[in-house]
Order: structure tokens, then sequence, then C-alpha cells
């Protein structure tokens, strides 16, 4: 066989399996979730009580304020379900403060079998479909378990956001990048808590490191059930839910 | 070795020379960019950093105590012990550091204490809720209600004060006329102490008999027989007593 | 944000129905995604339809070789053209270049399609050009024959010895070129196919049915350039190269349709949790581009056609008449088809919940003029690219010929 060719085949194949070693190519955060242990480097997670959301939004606003997220009601990093689970088995869902919020809805006590506030934001997943895809690797995780986007590399095409199944990415109008919630990452850094967490007024919203044995998040995650939003997908997300709702989608 | 060159068609020896070329331009680039652009450590190190530098807004609630303790005190044993100081009052980094210059609002308005208190639906069994045309209209909210300690200045008189869902529900149900104290025996310290000290339910089925039995001479109320319907439960394991429709 | 933006989002989040993320607001691919597979589509079936020359020695079709071999090089050069105009940040698109992240089917497809252009593409059409090119040269004076000596690499070798090499390269190079145009666009499948967030996307059999409807489309693309330019140059049409390429183009129809058959009677039969909205998005908001323009007018129609011909027996005119209609339809069929695989999977909510819409602007950069020119553009490279590599033969190449050889 010509020399040439036979180069030509293995240079071919090489690019090629490029993608299947991409697949397994470990992923070294992930690693820590599993350890059990406060190591050096916390491992941050956020857990929501269901059952104490009032859905009064200061999240949504401290969010905007703290991140400069766009002021208009079309971008979010944070947002706020309410869902109304009727006797006669429709579920009407709304996000409030939102543009695509049906507003005018009126409910009435009624018909109501079932009704709550759903706080909802990136879930900051262990095994984030974010980072697999993002072409220049411009999204990543952090040691720390935080997923970022690096707004100088990021060239705007969007494959993260369509692989994201929370809905949690958006593209910024101004920068022509994809953003999205950081934990407030430049906070959590200098140990403050995300504003969200901050302004809550209920305490529905909690954070800390994943492994730590007492924090308010391993004290959510004790007394508990806890569940996650579509586990079936294998994204491993870091965001507990307390009393979540099965109709929550 | 310019055998093998000799021997080897000259199409090949062409097209070897352009890819010699090409790799040689292609390594020359790749070598001659900087490591900020090939290196993706360092470029998420500097992401991470760029990041953690950003502007800080707000400042946490331990930073208001270490001027305002007076507020902070009376805040910790009252109904808002939980929220925070920039809950109600905003972003307040800048004001922590030049507290001259930058001063947070304090809200003063009716419309903002409703953002959480005013009546919703969905919002969780026990939170106290007031419809705010109704509840002392044209009164700012801290006429009665110190914001730091938000106890209400009288007793609440009744049950929907924080219990809004349910009265709304049971208002326009079979027993709208019932009081919630006809089945819930409610100790009074329940409403200042409302998770510690609770209201009870019902315990046997002879007390929705004292109307609904065979035997009740309350005349209006539907009437079962006791002994055979639904022997095994307590009547509000099935009917939801604030709308106890049947099907 | 700006006035026009507001509006715009505005007036999409009125049209919205029942729920939705707040971030999925606005469509993020739009119909310039549209173009894009379209166009390596093209690619993918143009070469495939060339590589059945080569690889199983179809002499009836082998006046359509280099026109496909041309052609897939034109939409090949034009392809990149709606991803680079879509980036947020086109600047900084070498980066998929330099840290590509290696876990991320977009940016290995970079690397295959930088292989299958450089490797297998320009190799190909090289070594079939190169004799012409040289003689072209020798006959030539001025700006075009410096053309044709550098792209000869100023190579000056027929004898024939030189010839038979080059046709053995061909060869061996159309045999590695088959699974490079199936990875290159198969792997356009799997960009979509690999998403589990999108119960639309995500599907094993995406590769697949990207695949074979680029085959469709490119064979139909190469049976209507070859039956518009010959007659433009006064030529007759070769019936049985026409009847031939039909043949394929029938054939892989036929797949084709039976791929996207199976994947509407999986969904349907499995019914899982994403059924209630997909179906309200196909009857909602695809019915015209799915069941009328992709299944109706692109697939059955043209398969009617075609199943006409074979058991008719028609005159040639009739035959060229219905065989153009179809690859027209053809066309029509399979960019519906990728409107409804791109836009259709984002017009419905990941919440499962809810629909939006996708309002395209008439002009802007990912408008609708800029879509139409850049299916125009490949044509008119594909003009040059004629003038300079003609593919068919020219009295000055016969002339030549004979004094090479002679």
């Amino acid at each position: 066989m010509n020399r040439r060719l036979f180069l030509q085949r293995i240079v071919s194949l090489l690019l090629t399996l490029g993608l299947p070693v991409g697949l397994f190519t470990k992923k070294p955060a992930a690693a820590a979730v599993k350890n059990g242990k406060s190591g050096a480097k916390p491992f941050y997670g956020m857990g929501i009580d269901i059952d104490k959301c009032i859905g009064c939004a200061k999240c949504m606003e401290a969010c905007k304020a703290e991140n400069d997220v766009p002021k208009e009601p079309f971008f979010f990093r944070t947002w706020v379900e309410r869902y109304v689970i009727k006797h006669d088995g429709s579920v009407s869902i709304q996000s409030i403060g939102t543009a695509t919020n049906p507003s005018s809805e009126t409910v009435v006590e009624k018909d109501i079998l079932r009704s709550f506030f759903v706080p909802k934001l990136c879930n900051q997943c262990a095994n984030p479909p974010c980072v697999q895809v993002c072409p220049v690797g411009a999204t990543f995780q952090t040691e720390d378990g935080v997923v970022l986007v690096d707004d100088i590399r990021c060239i705007g095409c969007r494959y993260c956001i369509q692989a994201c199944p929370y809905g949690a990415r958006y593209l910024h109008p101004e920068k022509q990048t994809a953003d999205k919630c950081t934990f407030c990452y430049h906070r959590i850094s200098k140990g403050l808590l995300p504003a969200c967490v901050e302004v809550c007024p209920t305490q529905a919203r909690v954070f800390g490191d994943v492994n730590s044995v007492a924090s308010p998040l391993t004290r959510l995650k004790r007394m508990n059930k806890i569940h996650v939003l579509k586990p079936y997908l294998n994204t491993e997300p870091k965001v507990y839910y307390a009393n979540l709702d099965g109709e929550v989608k | 070795m310019l055998d093998i060159f000799r021997k080897l068609p000259d199409a090949v020896v062409r097209l070897a020379v352009v890819v010699i070329l090409l790799a040689a331009t292609v390594t020359f680039i790749l070598s001659s960019l900087p490591p900020a652009l090939k290196r993706r450590d360092l470029q998420r190190a500097a992401a991470v950093e760029r990041e953690s530098a950003r502007e800080i807004k707000y400042a946490g609630a331990g930073t208001c105590a270490e001027c305002h303790e007076m507020e902070y005190t009376q805040k910790k044993g009252g109904y808002h012990r939980n929220v925070s100081c920039e809950t109600c009052h905003g972003p307040a980094k800048n004001h922590a550091e030049n507290p001259v210059d930058f001063k947070p609002p304090a809200p003063r308005d009716r419309q903002f204490c409703p953002t959480c208190h005013a009546y919703n639906a969905s919002r969780p069994r026990g939170f106290p809720q007031i419809n705010p045309i109704s509840h002392n209209p044209l009164k700012p909210c801290y006429t009665c209600h110190q914001p730091h300690d938000p106890k209400p200045p009288t007793v609440p008189g009744e049950c929907q004060a924080c219990h809004g869902e349910i009265e709304r529900t049971k208002a326009v149900s079979p027993h709208a006329l019932l009081e919630c104290t006809t089945c819930h025996v409610t100790p009074e310290q329940h409403k200042v102490n409302p998770r510690g000290v609770r209201p009870t339910k019902p315990a046997t089925r002879e007390f929705c008999a004292q109307c609904h039995g065979t035997n009740s001479t309350v005349e209006g109320p539907p009437k079962i027989e006791l002994a055979t319907h639904g022997e095994k439960y307590l009547c509000w394991q099935c009917h939801y007593p604030h709308m106890p429709e049947v099907d | 944000m700006t006035p026009e933006m507001v509006e715009r989002l505005s007036e999409l989040a009125r049209q919205v129905q029942g729920y939705i993320y707040p971030n999925e607001i606005e469509i993020h691919w739009s119909i310039l995604i549209v173009v894009y597979p379209y166009l390596t589509g093209l690619v993918a079936g143009a070469f495939i339809l060339a590589s059945l020359v080569k690889v199983f020695n179809l002499k009836e079709v082998q006046p359509t070789y280099r026109l496909s071999l041309l052609t897939a090089l034109a939409f090949l050069l034009i392809a990149p053209l709606p991803l680079l105009l879509h980036l947020g940040h086109p600047e900084r698109s070498y980066e998929v270049l330099i840290t590509p992240n290696p876990r991320s089917a977009m940016a290995m497809f970079g690397f295959v399609y930088a292989w299958y252009l450089m490797a297998v593409l320009l190799l190909e059409i090289w070594f079939t050009y190169r004799r012409d090119l040289i003689l072209y040269a020798r006959g030539e004076r001025g700006l075009m024959r410096w053309v044709h000596r550098v792209l000869a690499l100023f190579s000056n070798d027929v004898s024939p010895e030189a010839i038979a090499f080059d046709q053995k390269a061909v060869k061996v190079i159309t045999i590695i070129g088959i699974p490079s145009a199936f990875l290159l666009h198969g792997y356009v499948g799997f960009i979509f196919g690999s998403i589990k967030a999108n119960p639309w996307w995500s599907s094993v059999l995406m590769p697949i049915v990207f695949l074979f409807s680029a085959i469709v489309s490119g064979i139909a693309l190469v049976i209507l350039l070859y039956m518009v330019i010959l007659p433009f140059r006064g030529e007759p049409i070769d019936m049985k190269c026409l009847d031939k390429m039909a043949s394929f183009l029938f054939y892989a129809v036929i797949v084709d349709f039976s791929l996207e058959f199976l994947d509407f009677i999986h969904r349907l039969y499995e019914s899982e949790e994403s059924i209630k909205i997909i179906s309200q998005l196909v009857l909602n908001k695809l019915i015209i581009s799915l069941l009328v323009m992709q299944v109706l007018l692109g697939m059955i129609a043209p398969l009617a056609l075609m199943v006409a011909i074979k058991l008719l027996d028609l005159n040639h005119e009739l035959r060229k008449l219905l065989y153009f209609l179809s690859v027209l339809l053809i066309q029509l069929g399979i960019f519906s088809t990728r409107w409804n695989v791109v836009i259709g999977g984002q017009m419905f909510s990941k919440s499962l919940a809810g629909l939006t819409t996708y309002k395209m602007e008439l002009v802007g950069i990912e408008g609708l003029l800029t879509s139409i020119a850049l299916l125009i553009l490949p044509f008119l490279v594909l003009a040059v690219l004629l003038k300079i590599l003609p593919p068919w033969e020219t009295p000055e190449r016969v002339a030549l010929e004979s004094t090479a050889t002679g």
C-alpha cells in the first residue's frame, strides 16, 4: 500500500476518533461530588424548599441588579414559576414577571387542587451538557462546581443554549455571548451568599458546600425528600428541591 | 535519497511540496501565537479572575449589623428575623463603603409590602396575607407595622389573615356559614406562635355525624349512615372540609 | 437593548401558546442554520454521486462526474458562510481550530470538514483535472494560462505513466472519500441528534436521516444542473445518463422516505412524554412546512412522478419535464426538511408545555434576503469553477489531446 495513503488513513482515523476520545475523557469536577469528603475546595450547590417560596420575585430582582442582566423582562438568570393544578387535572404554569407570563388568568380557589411557586435557575450540573457541546470550551466547570462562561472566548454559536435542558441560558443581547447564573461567583468566592439567597425573605433558597456536613443545604437534604429537575437526563444537577411536585417540568 | 524522489510520480512530488509548505505555515502560525490564545488553562484562570472581580452590589446582612445594631437587634426577635436588610432596602454595598454619599431607599409606599403580603392563592399555607385594597386603605403599612418588628398592632381577629386561601375556598362552599372554630379548637396562643401552638382537627367520625349523621337533628346538611359509610376512615380523609363537594 | 429588540420580543411573547421557559422567547438558530445543513447536504450528495462513477464504474453517469465534483466544491466553499454570519462573534471563530473542545461534536466537525475539503475533494479534483490543466496552459496566453499553471502546481508531465497514476489516485481517494462524505453530513446530523435536551432532535436516526436526505438533495441538484447547463450550452442531454441518475435518486428517496416514516411510526407508537407537545407542534406550526412541503410535495409527489416514469414508456421530452419537476420539488422538500428539523425543534418549549413562534426578518444579517443570497452564491462560484475547470470537452482540449499523445 502507498505510504502516503496509509498516513492519510491514520490521520483521518485519529481525527474522527477525537469525538469518542472526548467522550471518555475524565471530567475532574464530577469526581468531587462522589468523594463525600470536604476537601480544601468547596463544591457548591443550592437547595430550594418549595413549601417556603412565596413567589415575591425578590430573587429575580436582586439577581438582575447584582449581575447586570438586562432589566427588560426577556432574559433571566433565575425566575419563579407558578403552578396551579386544578381538580380537572389541568396544569397551568406561568412565570412571574416575565414577558411571556399570561397574567390575565385569574384563579378561582374552588378549582384549585394544589398551587405553589417554583424558583428556577441554572442547576450547575455536575455532568453539564452545555460544557460538553461548547465548540471552543468557553463554558467550563470550575473546581468548586460552578459552570462559568468565558465571555472573551465565547463565539456566540448558541449550541450550549440548545443543549441546556432547563432553559437556564440566554444570549446576552449586548455582549452577544452566552450568559447564565453563576451562583454569583464573585460573591461566593469572597464568602458571601448569592444575591438570590441573600434576599429571599423566607429562606426558601439555601446555599452551601455539597460535601459539608453542617450547613443549611445539608439540613435541607437531611430533613426532606429531595428531587432534582429531569434526573433521567443524567445531568446531575446541583440544585436540590425539597417538596418538589411531580408536575414541575 | 534523491532516487526516491525520482521514482515518485511528478504529481506526488508537487503535492508533497504543497503539503509540507502548508504544514510549515500552520506550524509557524501556531507557534507564534501568544500562549493566551493557545492554552486553555490560562484562559480559564483568566476567566475565573474576571468573574471573581465583578462588582458586588449586595453587602450581605451581616454587614448592616456593624453600624445599624439597633435595627438588627429589633429584627432578630420578630417575624422578619429571616428577612435580610437588603430584601427591602435594596443593594447597599455602595452604602456600606460610603455611608454618606449613598443611602439605600426605605420603601414607604403601600405598593411595596404587598409584593410579599398581598393575597395569592399559590402562597404557602399560613403565610400572612392581606387584601391590599381593603386592608386599612390609604394608610401606609408602617403606620401600624414596624418593619423591623412587624407584629400586628392587634392580634388577628380572624383566621383569614393568614389562611386566606382556605377562607376563600370555604366562602363559596356548602360550609361557608361555618366558623373555623366550629371544627378547629384554636388556642389564642396560635395567633402569636402559629407553628408552636396548632389548632386541632376533628379526631372522630362522630364529630361530623353531629350534622351529617342520620340521627342528627340539624336540618339541611346531607345525611349518611355512620355505621356503613366509609367506615375505615375519618371523614376528612376523603372529603375536603373547606370544599366538601361530592362528585 | 434597543427599542426594536424590545418590540420584537414583546411581539413574540404575545404569540406564545402555553408555557415556555422565559429564556426560550427567541429562537436561537435561525434560517441561516437551516441553510447550512442544506448546503453541506448538497455537497455530500453530489460527491457520493460522483463516487458511484469511479468506485462502481458506472459508465452511464460518467458525463456528470466532473460536474458533480465541482458542484460539491462550490457548495463546500460557501457552506461555512451562514455559520460565520450567525455567530455572535465571528471574529473569534478561529478558536475552533486552535483550542477546540474535543468533546464537542461541533468542534470536531470543523476538522472533519477541513479534512474532507482538503484531503478528499480538492485532491480528487486536482488528480482528475491535472492533465487537462497542463494541456490548457500549453494552448493559452495571459491570465488563464497562469491560473491553470498555478492550479496544476506547475506540473508538466502528461506521460502515460503519470496519467495512469492520476487515475489510480482518483480511485483510491474516492474510496476514502465515500466514508468521508458520509461522515461529513452524518456529523451534522449528530450535532442535532446528540442533544438530549431536545426530544425532536435527540435520536439515533438523526445522522442517518440527514445523510440520506443529503444524498437525495445532492443527486437531485446534479440532475437539475445537468438539465439546465447542457441545453444552455446547446448540447444534447444524454438520456441514459439522466435515467441512471434518476434511478439512483429514486432509490435514495425510497430509503429516505422509509427512514422518516419509521421515525414517525416509532414516535407515535412509543408515545413518550414529548408526544403531546410534538403533536401540537406538527399540527399547529408545521402543517404547511412538514405535511405539505416536506412530505406531500417533497417526497410523495416526486416518488409518484418517478414511478410513473419507470412504469410508463414516455417520450424523451415528457420524461425530461417530469424529471425536472421532480428534482425541483425534491429541493423544496429537502429544504423544508431542514427547516422542520432546525426551526421545528425550537418552536416547542423544553418544558414540553408550550409553543413559541419564529419571526423571520426580511432584511438583516439573519434575514430572508441574506439566506437567498447564500443560496445563490454557490451557483455563482460554480459558474467561475466551470470556467476555470470545464467539465466537458472543449474544442481546445480536443485539439491539444491529439498533439499531446500524438
